[in-house]
């Protein structure tokens, strides 16, 4: 079977629309969503900053595996997508 | 592992890689080209995938054309086995063995991922290096917030996936790239608020010849211009954003004009308000691997660490040659010109017997980086950036090191090196290694240290050991005695 060209994703188990070919990065901004992570100090909000895998702003917890960039990881149908607290290891 | 052996290895497959696989694959050389993307073209012809929507490439795209006819012929000579097209490849390594490289990749869009492909090593008898560059950044207060994104980062998210970074955008830095930045953004539907770029493009008039000698480059930007008055877009020149505003995400900049000193002219500071802001300031070129193997470098017209390439584009290590922004910032076109002639010196090499007549390609190369070298002296760093950058102002985003403590290691430390700042104070050494503070790091260190930036500043924070996170267990074929900590995880 084909894949589907939309699909959802869930962002902290709140579904959210998605298009295939999107990364995670580019599904969560399109819903609006600015940040998913904090930083391990100053417990910062952050997200997508570079959009091309050098800054590492955006680490992301997808199927259970933390500190993934966003703004690389291709998103698939029911991804479980969910914030994440300093590098969450 | 799975292991593939050519004569030339061509890490990157944007502009001027491509054009450097297919300048050698043509005249006989059988070549792997290499890119960590999932897609060819590089940073400027990046493409959706084809579930992201219609994709009217025109409407993003320059030399489009140019892009499907050379991916076109890459696909053919793969078809014969000439060449082997190998992407969602990073290369984290590069060491010499024997008479070859041994190039080594990590899979994946993204390879820290779990269930990724095993590891890959190229075994190549020469290298064309054409890693391109990443966006330039400069800190100011609130530069953290959400909603703050680089230039190059916006028009990635709209090449790559179609998706518009907010609703309303301010584009901000300097150099020509915001106006295609600002363009693409408005054409998909975002409400682009202001361009506010530090300089003016009248300084073009200091430099006759070098416009002359590019007319199709001064085309494109009043292209721009012209489109982005019809978008009613107001592009502010000599203007500077002094402060990101909100407190969990942007909800705004100040804005200020300056003066002929380049001062911010007092009364001039304004709001804009806006979800996104787009801001770069020119590019640093990628240069990890071309240190790891111990090519020579300068510091160029922009103030950018850029490998030394000779007129072949060849670099000081033997079997090496190099291209695009790699060897300077100037643009695509150039990028393509250079590529064609390393990939062509890298065929000759190996004794090519139809390499042809390059003095046409030689040329187009003169007068590009004639252009470059003007728009990096139109276009330069504003210095009150580093003048106004208080000590709260975050510098290193990963380790959360502010200003006022890379002041203290330099002037009451005593560090006036940035090399033995970042081992003081920290900046740089988290998981983007240095790559988006490292250029304003050393030129801090260099301001307070009361002296120009010199090239062991930006080198300190270029010489990486690995030029790609890997999991930590596909180094277990690591050749020292222990995996380098920092980028693994
Ligand atoms: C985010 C971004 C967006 C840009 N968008 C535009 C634009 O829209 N218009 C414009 O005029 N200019 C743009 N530029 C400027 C850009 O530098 C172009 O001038 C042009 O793409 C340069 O061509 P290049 O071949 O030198 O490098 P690039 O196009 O950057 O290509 C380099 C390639 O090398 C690959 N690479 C790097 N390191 C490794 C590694 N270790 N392993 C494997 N592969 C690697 C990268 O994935 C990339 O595909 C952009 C730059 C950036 C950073
Ligand atoms: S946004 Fe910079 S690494 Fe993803």
């Amino acid at each position: 079977m084909s894949r589907p060209h939309e699909f959802e994703i869930l962002f902290d188990g709140t579904p959210l629309p998605c298009r295939d070919g999107w990364t995670i990065g580019a599904a969560l901004t399109a819903a609006g969503v600015r940040s998913w992570r904090t930083t391990r100090h100053g417990q910062r909000p952050r997200g997508l900053f570079c959009g091309i895998g050098i800054c590492f702003d955006c680490l992301v917890t997808v199927n259970g595996q933390p500190s993934l960039r966003a703004c690389l990881v291709p998103a698939n149908p029911g991804d479980d997508v969910r914030t994440q607290e300093g590098t969450a290891r | 592992m799975t292991e593939h052996r050519v004569d030339l290895a061509v890490i990157g497959a944007g502009p001027a890689g491509m054009a450097a696989a297919l300048a050698a694959a043509e005249a006989g050389t059988r070549v792997a080209v290499i890119d960590a993307g999932v897609r060819p073209g590089g940073q400027y012809w990046r493409s959706p995938a084809p579930g992201a929507g219609p994709f009217r490439p025109a409407t993003l795209h320059h030399g489009w054309r140019r892009f499907t006819s050379t991916d076109t012929r890459l696909t053919e000579l793969a078809g014969t086995g000439r060449v082997l097209r190998l992407a969602g490849h990073h290369v984290w390594s590069i060491l010499p063995a024997g008479d070859e490289w041994s190039v080594h990749c990590v899979l994946g869009a993204e390879p820290r991922q779990h269930g990724t492909p095993a590891p890959v090593t190229v075994h190549a008898r020469r290298l064309v290096i054409a890693t391109g560059a990443y966006d330039r950044q400069l800190p100011f207060p609130g530069w953290d917030l959400p909603g703050v994104i680089t230039a190059g980062g916006g028009q990635a998210l709209l090449k790559g996936n179609l998706v518009v970074a907010g609703q309303t955008v301010v584009v901000a830095g300097t150099g020509p790239f915001l106006l295609p930045v600002a363009d693409g953004l408005a054409r998909y539907g975002a409400r682009v608020a202001a361009v506010i770029e530090a300089n003016s493009p009248l300084a073009f008039a200091r430099f006759p010849r070098a416009v002359l000698g590019a007319t199709g480059k001064l085309g494109e930007a009043t292209g721009y211009a012209g489109r982005l008055l019809r978008h009613r877009v107001a592009v502010r020149h000599r203007h500077v954003v002094l402060r990101a505003l909100g407190t969990d995400r942007l909800t705004g900049v100040l804005v200020g004009k300056l003066d002929r000193a380049g001062r911010v002219r007092a009364g001039t500071e304004r709001e804009i308000a806006c979800d996104v802001l787009a801001v770069g300031w020119g590019f640093t070129p990628q240069l990890e691997l071309p240190l790891q193997l111990g090519c020579a470098t300068r510091v160029d017209v922009d103030g950018s660490l850029v490998v030394t390439v000779d007129e072949d584009q060849a670099t000081s290590v033997a079997g090496v040659w190099a291209a695009g922004e790699a060897t300077g910032v100037g643009g695509a076109d150039l990028a393509t010109v250079e590529g064609r002639l390393a990939g062509l010196a890298a065929a000759a090499s190996f004794g090519a017997d139809e390499v042809g007549d390059d003095r046409a390609l030689r040329r187009r190369r003169t007068s590009l980086r004639g252009f470059a070298s003007a728009m990096h002296q139109v276009y330069p760093i504003p210095q009150v950036m580093l003048e106004r950058c208080s000590d709260e102002t975050l510098v290193c985003r990963c380790e959360e090191v502010d200003a006022g403590t890379i002041r203290r290691a330099v002037v009451e430390l005593g560090a006036t090196e940035a090399r033995i700042v970042k081992l003081l104070a920290r900046p740089g050494m988290g998981w983007c290694q240095g790559r988006v503070c490292g250029f304003a790091t050393a030129c801090l260190t260099a301001r307070h240290a009361g002296r120009p930036v010199a090239e062991a500043d930006l080198r300190a924070f270029a010489d990486r050991v690995i030029a790609a996170p890997t999991p930590l267990g596909q180094l277990a074929t690591w050749p020292g005695d222990e995996p380098p900590a920092g980028d693994g995880g």
